[in-house]
């Protein structure tokens, strides 16, 4: 039943292969971007404030898709030579989801108390050690779960590289389909390959936003 | 820096200009469409998972996290390559011969996508209604089909008009993926400039433009929306 997949396995899953690096590097970026980007979201600066918020607002209101054939179009521009798909394509990423993980690094700020911040002043603590030591890691805790979620959602973005020629799974199936004409089990492959790491992936962070219920932590 | 010349007359020079503008009325008939759908759906699986009979709950989980958990490129592709053959050989030929099928395809697909997010919002809503409202209304004798009908529906959609604005953003956001399959929306089109003129770096840029005005709009439209629904005695900006 699944005969055209088994026969082109390897190249299949060395295009899903693809994905998961592709993956790893959009959320190495973006969290750490993004906790950047959350910072400068809650920052009395005005100097700082504006222009990270009009990063965000500009950028979510753009679909993604749209977003990944303009760095494919402007890097050239900027580096001087024609450019390898898949670092245009982290490099679109890493932009584009920071400021996804940014908004909820922010909501993950807003929860901690005043009187924290103060207090880890008063201990002597500068501006970056108060970030890197207190602010971030307690955001990065309550957050954990949307944050999973917010990485489901960029695992499964990597898919849309397809439209920059990146060999990664859907280009590979769709070329595999060109072949041998089994469009059937070879979407149905892909789909079920997706979900299951994807539906893994949505039950952690089931598993920790009930966790952190109980423990009473909001 | 490589020298290269910006010619930003190709957002307003003919036909390319033409071109982009027809982008963004094919965007909007494919978000508004899916939308219809997406709402219908959401609205039914998201009522089916805040169901007290586990198999009508099952049905709305299953559906929910099906279509969250595959990217909708690969949705949108199974619909298209591998939805045709699902009717047999003979079927599969007349479907295909249909006109304007992946515009269909794109409508359909897009749709059921967004419905599996609208559920949640829904379930969230329904969630969010006190269990002593439940009982109130069915204590008047209303069955259980007119309880959500008459009162929960209207009163979590009322509820839940912010994150739904989110989503309707999204749709029209998502209805640019339907370029893959050749569907001729902005993205598409600010491609196809690319590929007439080389000057894909402000066709995109252009087509940017085009979305944030869209994405203003919709959001002005929907603060109409919500202003007018909003539930007095409520906490508002």
């Amino acid at each position: 039943m699944f005969d055209a997949v088994f026969t082109n396995l390897p190249y299949l899953l060395g295009g899903f292969l693809t994905n998961v690096q592709l993956a790893a590097f959009a959320l190495a970026g973006g969290l750490f971007l993004g906790a950047l980007v959350g910072l400068g979201r809650i920052s009395k600066r005005p100097w700082v404030y504006h222009p990270v918020t009009l990063y965000v607002n500009f950028l979510r209101n753009i679909p993604l898709i749209l977003v990944i054939f303009w760095v494919y179009f402007v890097m050239p521009i900027l580096t001087g030579r024609s450019m390898d798909p898949f670092i245009s394509a982290a490099v679109s990423f890493v932009v584009f989801e920071a400021t996804y993980f940014g908004e909820i690094f922010r909501a993950g700020f807003q929860t901690i108390s005043r009187d924290l911040v103060s207090a880890a002043y008063s201990t002597g603590l500068t501006y970056r050690q108060t970030a890197a030591h207190i602010l971030v890691p307690i955001a990065f805790r309550r957050m954990l779960p949307s944050l999973i979620t917010q990485s489901i959602i960029t695992f499964q973005d990597t898919s849309l590289a397809y439209v920059i020629g990146l060999q990664e799974m859907v280009r590979r199936t769709t070329i595999v389909d060109s072949i041998e004409v089994r469009s059937i089990q070879l979407y149905s492959f892909v789909a079920i390959l997706f979900f299951v790491i994807c539906f893994i992936g949505s039950r952690i962070s089931l598993h920790y936003e009930e966790k952190s219920r109980k423990a009473k932590v909001l | 820096m490589l020298a290269y010349k910006f010619d930003w007359g190709v957002l307003w020079r003919q036909p390319y200009g033409e071109w982009l503008l027809q982008g963004l009325w094919m965007t909007i008939q494919v978000g508004a469409l899916a939308w219809v759908i997406a709402f219908i759906l959401g609205l039914l699986f998201g009522t089916l998972r805040a169901s007290t009979w586990w198999p009508l709950r099952f049905i709305g989980a299953l559906y929910v996290e099906v279509f969250r958990n595959i990217p909708f490129l690969v949705q949108l592709f199974f619909w298209f390559y591998a939805g045709p053959m699902l009717f047999g050989k003979t079927l599969q030929f007349k479907i295909n011969s249909i006109s304007g099928l992946h515009y269909y395809v794109a409508v359909v697909a897009l749709g059921l996508y967004t419905a599996s997010r609208v559920a949640e919002h829904v379930r969230a809503g329904f969630a969010s209604i006190g269990h002593g409202q439940y009982d109130a209304v069915l204590s008047t004798g209303m069955t259980h089909l007119q309880m959500y009908w008459y009162v929960i529906v209207p009163h979590a959609l009322r509820l839940i008009i912010p994150p739904l604005t989110t989503e309707f953003l999204t749709i029209f956001k998502n209805s640019a993926v339907a370029m893959t399959i050749g569907v001729a929306e902005t993205t598409f089109m600010s491609y196809k400039i690319d590929e007439q003129t080389f000057h894909g770096l402000e066709a995109t840029t252009g087509a940017m433009a085009i979305y944030l005005v869209l994405g203003m709009t919709v959001v002005k439209l929907m603060n109409l929306i919500e202003t007018k629904y909003r539930i007095p005695g409520l906490v508002t900006r």
